[in-house]
């Protein structure tokens, strides 16, 4: 009998080959006979060699991966739409690849029995099926499909990333005789300048630091045209500010960050900020020959990715070279950067597509940032999303209609964030919560309570909101945020307490006896949390030491720390142990995640090698050292006592 | 003994039958009990002057759903209150097999036999149901209910930031476990995004500590 639920799978089904070729009234009594059926994530639907079931599968949410042996190599991904499990329908015989829900996944199980007349009714859906099956690819159709049979793609997918090592981890060669100028200075002096020293852009200092940069595309796009007239200062047409970076880039790194801002040329200065002396510059030029990198493809799909679907497949090609950046033993900090601006890039081009769907532009400015592991940079794999949203200061009669803007936009953006792999926040520490998308003053009023009154709830929210960093949109509102929080906490010292004591409070990763603690109970009973255990107490460690020596504009934990050992020469070495430690732990949760696809937090300790696991305990004696550095620091135990 | 007595009042064959089903020993697997998910729609909110409408159930076994095994009814009204057809979009005249209550309420007490049952702010259907079977001479119904409304409740994360609030709507459970309102206030189509999330809910709630299914059905 025909109901509500077999018209919505229909529906479902209609759009999809093979079934686009059917009668619309025969995919509506095929779908009364259906089943709809739920899987968590990594639940198995089929394993090879099980008996083949009485159906075969359509992806209705989700996703399946299709394995075989050996060592289960992966033959493909279906996503919503796709068939999979034709086996029975074909031949009479068990499973000989296995299919496993890669997320949570509702599939529609099309009983064979009521489809095999369909298939001799319609020759197209056979010949579709039989080639599906035959090809191993799921639509035929599509030419990108044809020909890709497995195996083959793995092995070129690693060949490439290889290919690519040296350029990845070769520093990049930048010009160390700047050529500059002031704000004052004309602008026919700078053409001149720049042309006779053969440079294609010109740095302009104050005080020895960058403010702004000019180069030949801001001469003819301001000068040449007319806006400007040619005795105009430096001031009147420079970029300004200067996007700066460290001198210490890779050649990808480099070029991933001219592409990533859209500009030609890169400012170096001694701690990649621009609050410190510049030191070099590179242009396009400099690296130009040495093109052809995987990451930089990525930005472009990234950048030319008009919808989430497309996004969520680039995500994909992502981990991809993730995986085979951990395969090929990179330096983590150079993995994380890649794949910190890669996410990054999605983040920015979902808000880019969000904001098309808007009805308007955004009433004023505003800013979004990402929080928490995103906000260290330090997010590799698909975890939760923590953002916020901050927007200038309107009148308060305006202040209800442009929440409820950024509200709206916020939504589509955690929805599209959601589709391409990131978790809601259990929390709700997202900008789609009113609490999270504010004015510049209300935020500025909240940090001032979380500062001025740090019981355990505040020291919490503060942990995760300080690691700010900004993802899209207008980075004065950023400045004016950290300058506040510095501000304030200079006035209340008393919160650094609070903070230190919030940082020791993370349960001991071992016991008495140097083993391991594992938890007690819950899903992950006899698991080692890495996260809370030996991550945490470094990461909030790091966040009190530097805000106690008001670093700005360092959030990654393993160089706040290296930034804490050259600012305290006496505790160099425990510092840059730290660092270590952080790394290593990044690198073994990254590993773990990939794994099990999921966030590599809880790690079954018997599934360790002796060496990994000496090589854990390593980590937490540095642990340790840190949290009693805490402790006389800020004199927690007088908090306590 | 007056429990006996009471039964042995004249009850008709089909609600004998109904409790007969109620002899079998309660499954513990929480993978081999049925639950039921069922949504009514109805005239309005008043217990004693507001009538059932339609009835839509889909039954849940395993993670899996059988469309053919749904049940869907509309019913005969005698009298119907104009505002509720913006929100149910049931038109009387609509061309639909109509039923009487009776006749609906045998065929739903057939379908659900001694399963679990599973609605959105339960006991609103609960009653809505039980004031119908008393109309007609019947006692209330005896299956366990179980209400997502509370049970998603149970599945938040306790945070300064995220005050619980007293009711959260279907709607809203939708939009958080990402599943497509198509069909809303149709009671079939709110069955289903209820089943959607009941699944889960109960993935969620399998995870937790202290997780037991004779806990559950308490």
């Amino acid at each position: 009998m025909k109901n509500t639920i077999s018209a919505r799978v229909a529906d479902f089904l209609k759009n999809y080959p093979p079934f686009n070729e059917i009668d619309i009234k025969e995919i509506e009594s095929l779908s009364e006979e259906i089943s709809i059926v739920y899987k968590v994530k990594g639940e198995a639907i089929f394993a090879i060699d099980e008996e083949a079931h009485k159906y075969f599968y359509v992806v209705h949410k989700g996703a399946v991966i299709l394995t075989k042996e050996p060592n289960d190599e992966v033959v493909d991904l279906c996503d919503e739409g796709d068939i999979f499990g034709l086996r029975p329908l074909i031949a009479n015989e068990n499973y000989k690849i296995g299919a496993k829900a890669y997320e949570e996944t509702i599939l529609y199980a099309i009983p064979i029995v009521d489809f095999k007349p369909i298939i001799k009714k319609y020759d197209e859906v056979g010949t579709f099926l039989i080639e599906s099956f035959a090809s191993n690819t799921r639509n035929p159709y599509s030419k990108s499909h044809r020909g890709k049979l497995y195996g083959a793609s793995e092995s070129s997918e690693n060949a490439k990333v290889g290919d690519n090592q040296l350029l990845d981890l070769q520093c990049v060669h930048y010009s160390k005789k700047l050529v500059t100028c002031t704000e004052n200075t004309m602008i026919k002096t700078i053409a001149s300048t720049m042309t006779e020293k053969k440079v294609g852009a010109m740095l302009v200092l104050k005080e020895k630091l960058p403010v702004g940069i000019i180069t030949d595309k801001d001469i003819r796009n301001k000068i040449a045209t007319g806006l400007f007239p040619i005795t105009s200062r430096a001031k009147s047409i420079m970029s300004s500010p200067v996007i700066t970076y460290p001198k210490k880039m890779t050649v990808t790194q480099a070029q991933m960050a001219m592409m990533k801002s859209n500009i030609s040329h890169l400012c170096l200065t001694l701690d990649g900020t621009t609050n410190t002396e510049a030191v070099g510059i590179i242009s396009k030029h400099d690296i130009m020959f040495e093109l052809g990198n995987n990451p930089a493809v990525l930005i472009k799909a990234i950048k030319r990715a008009n919808g989430f679907k497309k996004l969520k497949a680039v995500r994909r090609q992502i981990m991809n070279l993730l995986q085979g950046y951990l395969d090929q033993n990179i330096p983590l900090t150079l993995t994380s950067k890649i794949i910190s601006e890669l996410n990054d890039a999605c983040i920015k081009q979902i808000i880019k597509i969000a904001l098309d769907k808007m009805e308007g532009p955004p009433p004023v400015k505003f800013a979004w940032l990402a929080m928490g592991s995103q906000g260290r940079s330090e997010q590799l794999l698909h975890t939760d999303q923590d953002n916020a949203l901050v927007f200038e200061d309107v009148p308060d009669y305006l202040l209800r209609s442009t929440r409820a803007y950024f509200l709206n936009l916020s939504k589509i953006v955690t929805k599209g964030l959601f589709s391409i792999g990131y978790e809601y926040c259990p929390a709700e520490m997202m900008a789609s919560n009113p609490e999270w998308c504010s004015s510049i003053s209300e935020w500025k009023e909240r940090i001032y309570h979380w500062i001025t009154n740090p019981g355990p709830d505040q020291v919490l929210l503060s942990s995760i909101f300080f690691d700010y960093n900004l993802s899209y949109g207008d980075p004065d509102l950023v400045s004016e945020l950290s300058a506040h929080i510095f501000d304030t906490t200079e006035k209340f010292p008393n919160f650094f307490l609070h903070l230190a004591s919030g940082a020791l409070q993370s349960p001991s990763p071992s016991g008495f006896f140097r083993s391991f603690l594992v938890e007690e109970d819950g899903e992950y009973k006899d698991f080692f949390d890495v996260k809370r255990r030996a991550l945490m107490p470094l990461i909030d460690g790091a966040r009190v030491l530097t805000l106690s020596h008001k670093v700005k504009s360092i959030n990654n934990t393993a160089e706040r720390f290296e930034k804490l050992a050259e600012l305290e020469p006496n505790n160099e070495e425990l510092f840059m142990a730290c660092s270590y430690a952080t790394k290593a732990l990044l690198k073994f949760r990254t590993r773990h995640g990939l794994l099990h696809n999921d966030s590599g937090r809880f790690i079954a300790l018997n599934k360790l090698t002796k060496e990994e696991k000496i090589k854990l305990k390593r980590c937490f004696k540095t642990i340790k050292d840190l949290q009693e550095l805490l402790k006389i620091r800020f004199k927690v135990t007088n908090l306590l006592g | 003994m007056n429990l006996f007595k009471k039964r042995k009042k004249n009850y008709p064959d089909f609600w004998m039958d109904y409790l007969e089903r109620f002899n079998a020993k309660p499954e513990n697997d929480l993978s081999k009990i049925r639950f039921v998910v069922l949504d009514t729609e109805t005239t309005g909110f008043d217990y004693e002057t507001d009538r059932i409408l339609s009835i839509g159930a889909l039954s849940l076994q395993n993670n899996h759903i059988n469309v053919n095994q749904s049940l869907e009814v509309y019913l005969y009204q005698h009298f119907y209150h104009a505002k509720n057809i913006q929100i149910h979009g049931i038109l009387q005249e609509e061309p639909k097999e109509r039923i009487t209550e009776l006749d609906a309420l045998i065929q739903f007490l057939d379908y659900i036999g001694n399963s679990v049952l599973v609605a959105h702010h339960a006991g609103f259907d609960r009653t809505m149901i039980n004031k119908a079977l008393n109309r007609h001479g019947m006692p209330d119904l005896k299956n366990k209910f179980l209400d997502t409304s509370v049970l998603y409740k149970r599945t938040l994360i306790q945070s300064p930031l995220l005050p619980v609030k007293p009711q959260y709507s279907l709607d809203e459970l939708a939009e958080k476990f990402d599943i497509s309102k198509k069909d809303r206030h149709t009671a079939l189509g709110d069955a289903y995004i209820t089943a959607i999330a009941f699944m889960k809910i109960m993935q969620k709630l399998k995870t937790k500590k202290n997780f037991s299914v004779k806990k559950l059905l308490k």
